[in-house]
C-alpha cells in the first residue's frame, strides 16, 4: 500500500541524507506525508527519526536530498529555507523534551507563538509603543485564537499560570496548543505521548484527531505503539537511518522487516511481536 | 550455641533462621539508628574553632607580618603585629559562634505563604509611586542641599543605565559586560558634535542615542552566535576596545586629556549662566541668578530621561517584541521553532539597550562639561550589571531600588573612608544571600485573561547568553 497519489502530498521528502562527520544518521530516506492525514514515523532508538524531524523543521541542513512543502503559497523547498522561515511557511513542531517558556504564563506562551502576525500589526514596534494603529484589534484576535486552543487542550483555567508550574501532561498539551497557534499546515509532533499515562495518551490521540479534522496535516514520531496504530493513516518505519517500510498500519504490523528491526533477527517466536503490543 | 552467629573461616554469619544476614555480611548495622542530635553548643564551638583556625592561617601573613622601612632609612625590617592577629581571630571566633548559636536556636523558617506573598505584592505596588513622588519632589524638599541634588542626579543616571541594560540582560537574557561602551559612545557623540559642529544638546541627544544604537547593532552582529560565557567575554572586549580607541585616537578624541568645554544644555533656548544677564533662565523668569537652577534643571532632565526609558521598556514588554525578548531568554530553540527571527530579536535588544545608554552618555557629557576615557572603565560596566543583578533581572522597580542602594549607599558610607569598599562588598553579599534572585525576583505577566498573578523567580529563566 503506498500513499494515495491523487491529491498532492503536503510534504515530500526525497533522498534525504544527513551525515554527522563519519556517521550517516539519515541515509537516502524518501517518503510523503499526505494532506489532511496523520503520518507516523517510527523506528527503534537511534533510527534517525528525530534527525529527520530536525531536517524538516530546519534545525539541521541536509547533506543531500530535498524536502518540499506544498503549503499555502505553493511548493517550498524547506531544505533551503532558514529555520524561522520554515515556521512562517506553516510547519510547526513540538519537542521530545518539552520546550516551553517556563517563566511566562500559558497565555503568553501562546501569544509568543503568534509573534509574526502580531509584529506585523505593530508597525515596526513604534506604533504599538505609542498605542496607535490596529495593534489592539490584532492582539484581541490573537487572544481569541489562544483561547480557542486553550479550550481544545482543556487549559483555559490555567491561562494565567506560569507554564513551568503546570503538571507534565498539561505541559505536553500546552506545547501542542502553542504549535497550533502558529497556524500551521503541517504539525510535527516529536513523541507527544512520552511520559503520559494511558488515559492521557487516549486524550492526546483525541486531540490529534481534532487537529486533523481542523485541516492540519500531522507528522508524528511516537514510541507508544498503541497511539501510533490507533491514529495513524500511514506509517513510515526507519531503522539505522534507512527507510525499511512504508504503508498503512495493518501492512506495517505484518511487515517482516519491521518485526525484525524491533525485535532483532533470530528467535522471533520467543518475544511478543509489535503487532501484539500494539493491540494491547 | 543456637541464636548466635558463629563466624568461622570463609563462612558467612547466619542468624536464627539460618538465612545469611545481609547486614552483618556487609558490616552495616541492621537498624540504622539516627545519629544522636549533636549538642548545639559543642557543634557551634567546634565550627567556630575551625573558622578561627582558617582566619589564623589567613591573617598571620596578611596582618601579622609587615615590612617597614628601617629607621635609619636603610633596608626593610619585618614588624610583627601578633596582638592585631589575636584580636581579629578572636572576633572571627566570636562572630561565627554567635551566628551558629542563632542558627540553631531560631525557629524554623516559615515557607512563604500565599498571604505573605500577597502582602508583599501590595507593599510592592506602593513602593514605586512613593519612590516616584519622592524623586519628583526632591528639589523642593526642605533641607535638600546641592550635594543631595548632585547625588540624586548620579543615582538617576545609574537608574537609567540600569534600566537600559535591563533590556539586554534582564529581558533578552544576553549577558553584556561592555555596556559602558554605549555610554561612552553617547558621551563622546555629544561632546564631539557640540564642540566641533556646534549642535545644541537637544539635537545631539537623539543623535547620540542613534549612534549608540548603531554601535549596539555593530556589536550585536558578531556576537549573535555566542552564548553565555563567550558572549560575556566578547562584550567585555568590546567595552575595552572602545575605551582604548578613545585613548589612542588623539586627533579626534583628545586622547587621555579628553574633551573639555562641552556646552551646557539650555532650557528652550534660555541659558543657565551664573551671572544672569539677558536671555538667561533667571532673567526670563525674573529670578535671582543662582547656580542651583542648572542643577535642578539637570536633575529633572535625567529624571525625565530615566522615566522615558522606563516607559518605553514597560510598553515594549507588552508588545510582541518584548515578549519575544523574554521568550528568547527562556528558550531560544523554541523561539526558532515558532518562526521568531532570533537574529533580529537579539539585535533590537542590543540596539534599544544601547540607545538608552547613549542618551545617558550624552547627559553625562553635558552635566560634567568634560569627558575623558577614564570615566568609561570596566568597573562602570560591572557596577551597572551589579545593579541589574541585585535588583532582579527584568524588574524595573528592583533595578531602581538597587541603583539607589548601590550608588546612594556607596555615598552614605563615605565616612567609613578606606572601609567603604568593605562595607559595600558586605552589603552586596548580604543582598545576594538574602535574595539570591535579586531584590524583586518575581515576574509580572505582560497579559492576562483574569487576574494578573506574579510568577515566582524560580520558574523564570536567567538566559543562556
Amino acid at each position: 500500500m503506498s500513499t494515495p497519489i491523487l491529491p498532492t502530498p503536503i510534504l515530500e521528502v526525497r533522498d534525504l541524507v544527513m551525515r554527522f562527520g563519519g556517521l550517516t544518521a539519515v541515509d537516502r530516506v524518501s517518503f510523503e506525508a499526505a494532506r489532511g492525514e496523520i503520518t507516523a514515523v517510527i523506528g527503534p532508538n537511534g533510527a534517525g527519526k528525530t534527525t529527520v524531524f530536525n531536517l524538516i523543521t530546519g534545525f539541521y541542513t541536509p547533506s543531500a536530498g530535498e524536502i518540499l512543502l506544498h503549503g499555502r503559497d505553493g511548493q517550498r523547498p524547506l531544505h533551503a529555507t532558514p529555520g524561522h522561515r520554515i515556521a512562517q511557511a506553516g510547519v510547526a513542531r513540538t519537542f521530545q523534551n518539552i520546550r516551553l517558556f517556563p517563566g511566562m504564563t500559558v497565555l503568553e506562551n501562546l501569544l509568543v507563538a503568534q509573534h509574526n502576525r502580531l509584529q506585523a500589526a505593530t508597525g515596526f514596534g513604534i506604533a504599538a509603543v505609542l498605542g496607535l494603529g490596529g495593534y489592539r484589534a490584532a492582539e484581541r484576535e490573537a487572544v481569541e485564537r489562544a483561547k480557542h486552543w486553550l479550550e481544545a487542550t482543556r487549559l483555559l483555567d490555567r491561562a494565567d499560570d506560569a507554564a513551568g508550574s503546570l503538571p507534565y501532561g498539561a505541559q505536553r498539551r500546552l506545547e501542542i496548543a502553542r504549535a497550533m497557534c502558529t497556524d500551521p499546515v503541517l504539525l510535527c509532533l516529536d513523541e507527544p505521548a512520552a511520559g503520559l499515562n494511558p488515559r492521557e495518551s487516549e486524550e492526546l490521540a483525541e486531540l490529534i484527531r481534532l487537529i486533523r479534522t481542523g485541516g492540519c496535516s500531522i507528522l508524528l514520531i511516537e514510541h507508544d505503539m498503541g497511539v501510533v496504530m490507533n491514529i495513524s493513516d500511514h506509517i513510515v518505519v526507519l531503522d539505522h537511518g534507512k527507510k525499511i517500510a512504508d504503508g498503512i498500519p495493518a501492512a506495517i504490523r505484518a511487515d517482516e522487516k519491521v518485526i525484525a528491526a524491533y525485535l532483532g533477527t533470530g528467535d522471533d517466536d520467543e518475544a511478543p511481536s509489535p503487532a501484539v503490543e500494539g493491540a494491547a | 550455641m543456637s541464636g548466635v552467629a558463629v563466624p568461622h573461616e570463609g563462612g558467612v554469619p547466619h542468624n536464627d533462621d539460618g538465612v545469611p544476614d545481609p547486614g552483618e555480611m556487609t558490616g552495616i548495622p541492621r537498624t540504622a539508628a539516627p545519629p544522636p542530635p549533636r549538642p548545639p553548643l559543642a557543634h557551634a564551638l567546634r565550627d567556630a574553632g575551625i573558622a578561627a583556625l582558617v582566619a589564623l592561617g589567613l591573617f598571620i601573613p596578611l596582618v601579622g607580618l609587615r615590612t617597614d622601612v628601617g629607621p635609619s632609612g636603610g633596608g626593610l625590617f619585618i614588624r610583627t603585629r601578633w596582638t592585631d592577629v589575636a584580636i581579629i581571630v578572636g572576633l572571627v571566633f566570636a562572630g561565627r559562634l554567635a551566628l551558629n548559636l542563632w542558627e540553631s536556636l531560631r525557629p524554623e523558617r516559615r515557607a512563604p505563604t500565599a498571604r505573605r506573598t500577597a502582602l508583599l505584592g501590595r507593599i510592592g505596588l506602593l513602593v514605586a509611586p512613593v519612590l516616584l513622588g519622592f524623586a519628583i519632589a526632591l528639589p523642593f524638599l526642605p533641607g535638600t542641599s546641592r550635594y543631595v541634588l548632585d547625588l540624586g542626579i548620579l543615582v538617576l543616571t545609574y537608574v537609567m543605565l540600569g534600566w537600559g541594560l535591563n533590556i539586554v540582560v534582564g529581558l533578552a537574557g544576553l549577558l553584556d559586560l561592555g555596556y559602558v561602551a554605549f555610554y561612552a559612545v553617547g558621551a563622546y557623540s555629544y561632546a564631539l558634535l557640540s564642540t566641533t559642529v556646534g549642535l545644541s544638546f537637544w539635537i545631539c541627544l537623539p543623535l547620540a542615542g542613534l549612534l549608540a544604537a548603531f554601535w549596539g547593532v555593530l556589536l550585536g552582529f558578531p556576537v549573535l552566535r555566542l552564548r553565555g560565557d563567550y558572549l560575556a567575554i566578547v562584550t567585555l572586549a568590546f567595552g575595552e576596545i572602545i575605551r582604548v580607541v578613545l585613548i589612542n585616537w588623539v586627533s579626534l578624541t583628545g586622547g587621555p586629556n579628553g574633551i573639555s568645554g562641552i556646552p551646557r544644555p539650555s532650557f528652550f533656548g534660555l541659558s543657565f549662566s551664573a551671572g544672569g544677564g539677558p536671555g538667561s533662565f533667571s532673567d526670563f523668569f525674573g529670578l535671582e541668578p543662582s547656580p542651583t537652577h542648572r542643577v535642578v534643571f539637570l536633575y529633572y532632565l535625567i529624571l525625565a530621561l530615566a522615566l522615558l526609558t522606563n516607559w518605553v521598556t514597560l510598553r515594549l514588554r507588552r508588545q510582541p517584541l518584548g515578549r519575544a525578548w523574554e521568550a528568547l531568554r527562556e528558550d531560544e530553540i523554541a523561539c526558532r521553532a515558532l518562526g521568531i527571527n532570533v537574529t533580529n530579536t537579539k539585535l533590537t535588544a542590543f540596539a534599544i539597550g544601547a540607545m538608552f545608554g547613549g542618551f545617558a552618555g550624552a547627559f553625562f557629557a553635558t552635566r560634567q562639561a568634560f569627558v575623558s576615557p577614564e570615566s568609561f572603565t570596566f568597573i562602570e560596566s560591572a557596577i551597572i550589571l551589579a545593579i541589574v543583578v541585585l535588583g532582579g533581572l527584568g524588574s524595573q522597580l528592583g533595578v531602581a531600588l538597587a541603583a539607589l542602594i548601590m550608588i546612594g549607599g556607596f555615598e552614605a558610607f563615605r565616612d567609613l573612608e578606606e572601609w567603604r569598599m568593605l562595607a559595600f562588598g558586605a552589603a552586596m553579599v548580604v543582598i545576594m544571600v538574602w535574595r539570591p534572585r535579586g531584590m524583586v525576583s518575581t515576574r509580572t505577566p505582560s497579559i492576562s485573561l483574569g487576574k494578573r498573578k506574579s510568577i515566582s523567580g524560580d520558574l523564570v529563566g536567567e538566559g543562556h547568553g
